[in-house]
């Protein structure tokens, strides 16, 4: 129960802001849901800056610019100017694409404290391949932008078997960029990603040398530059914390103003999320079914029940348990005690197979084409 | 980084230290993270604007709290913000 004794409910501390689902680029492991070309209805100026005054109050303290690309978004300088206003850390987090020096310069007037420039690979080809777009030369022109107008410039690699070979490159790449802060994160698998599994699991011998490779990097260039590495999950033996536990920490509202427990939630079957134009965020956070559905233990089944390590991660993703199992009070099949564990081997089995002889199914790329055959 | 004791210290511009109403307490903001600070760590960090060196930073906080002994655990905690990189170290000209 909401603020029993048994499972108090913490304030929000992450607000992710997608503004957008449109996006120039088409990445083949974009975390948006396959069918976002269903869902048009984009909030509007006034809906947002509203939302970051309720989630504010509510202690949200870091707010996450997301999409899509929310540089489509023509009031990004307003959002900004008014979320830095009410005390949030304000991250952009972006393509770069089409990003001047202009407006790097007007949004950090209006108080953006950070850009996060995604790159695909560290090489041309590979790089506008998996973006679908030309892009990499200007990208890395955003990077250098950034830096000279005093942000601290965070590098992000998203890796899968497309480009994990490169991890030696994407490294130097980061060096040279002087990126303060390289986040090499591992491809989760959902949405797109998940349609692309075949194509972008890596096999465990290429995750343990790009690991080996990156762990040199981080020994060797610690108080220059900070790496994050998302570790890749199918190969772990125990469950990642997953959003540290669901409505605890992290908000998400999605374009149309869907609020999440996580970006990924939208694909729960039947978890009703309320909408912020229909309910206030401090309603949404501590009142509604959604928010409320995998709070605390009460909700779990054999062996997350009785497991000494539930109050630790949390019996893992409810997403991945629903894509494995389907069903979402599952444990998260990549654990050692889920009675599921055989579909992530079969799943590493199918990719490795897929990499070894080639036989590939064609590549899905993120795109308003594609995302409409997925939404009925 | 060793500690420079004669060295001015200042805060990174690269983090925010800031006031949080909802948790009563100070964090360290930076790019997609946070770090909650106890009292007497803000305290410290919040005089590292660039105008102390490390006998400045002391001497302040012991005639604030009426106290004495504070060297080592300032020393100690600065050393620390030093290594996460949350404060810079300025040779004095």
């Amino acid at each position: 129960m909401v603020g029993s004794d048994k499972f108090p409910v913490s304030s929000p501390r992450w607000l992710l802001a997608e503004l957008t689902y449109t996006c120039p680029l088409q990445c083949p492991y974009c975390s948006n849901p396959v069918d976002f070309a269903r869902h048009k209805d984009e909030l509007d100026t006034e809906d947002w800056l509203r939302v970051f005054s309720e989630a504010r109050e509510m202690g949200a303290v870091q707010l996450g610019l997301s999409g899509g690309e929310p540089l489509v978004r023509q009031d990004l300088p307003i959002l900004v100017r008014h979320a830095r206003e009410l005390g949030y850390y304000v991250n952009l987090i972006t393509s770069g694409y089409k990003l001047n020096e202009d407006r790097i310069a007007e949004l950090k007037n209006a108080g953006l404290d950070h850009i996060q420039v995604s790159i695909q690979a560290p090489e041309k080809t590979l790089n506008n391949y998996l973006a679908g777009t030309e892009s990499f030369e200007q990208k890395k022109e955003v990077a250098r932008l950034v830096k000279k107008h005093g942000y601290p410039m965070v590098l992000c690699v998203v890796i899968h078997r497309q480009n994990i070979h490169l991890m030696r490159e994407i490294l130097e790449m980061a060096v040279e960029l002087e990126a303060d802060y390289l986040e090499l994160a591992n491809t989760q698998y959902y949405g797109w990603a998940h349609l692309n599994r075949d194509q972008l699991l890596p096999t465990r011998e290429q995750f343990q040398e790009a690991e080996a490779i990156a762990q040199d990097y981080k020994e060797k260039l610690k108080g220059k530059m900070k790496i994050y590495y998302v570790v890749p999950d199918y190969y772990e033996d125990r469950p990642k914390a997953c959003m540290n536990g669901w409505g605890t920490t992290f908000l998400t509202i999605a374009p149309d103003g869907l609020a999440l427990p996580c970006h990924e939630a939208r694909s729960l079957p039947g978890l009703d999320c309320p909408n912020v134009r229909d309910m206030s965020v401090h309603d949404i956070w501590l009142h509604s079914d959604a928010f409320n559905k995998f709070r605390g233990y009460d909700w779990m089944k054999e062996p997350c029940r009785s497991c000494p390590e539930k109050t630790k991660d949390f019996g893992g993703c409810r997403c991945q348990a629903y894509l494995f199992t389907g069903d979402m009070t599952a444990a998260d099949p990549v654990c050692g005690k889920s009675p599921h564990r055989h579909a992530v081997f079969e799943a590493i089995a199918s990719a490795r197979s897929a990499a070894e002889t080639g036989e590939t199914k064609p590549m899905v790329f993120r795109n308003t084409k594609n995302s409409k055959s997925f939404s009925g | 980084m060793a500690l420079d004791a004669q060295s001015l210290f200042a805060f990174s511009p690269l983090h925010r230290l800031q006031w949080e109403e909802a948790q009563q307490r100070y964090v360290i903001l930076y790019p997609e993270g946070l770090v909650e600070l106890n009292l007497p760590a803000a305290e410290i960090l919040k005089l590292c604007d660039g105008t102390r060196d490390l006998d400045g930073i002391v001497s302040e906080l012991e005639t604030k709290f009426e106290t004495t002994g504070l060297r080592d655990d300032i020393s100690e905690l600065l050393q620390s913000a030093l290594d996460n990189g949350w404060i810079r170290q300025i040779p004095r000209q």
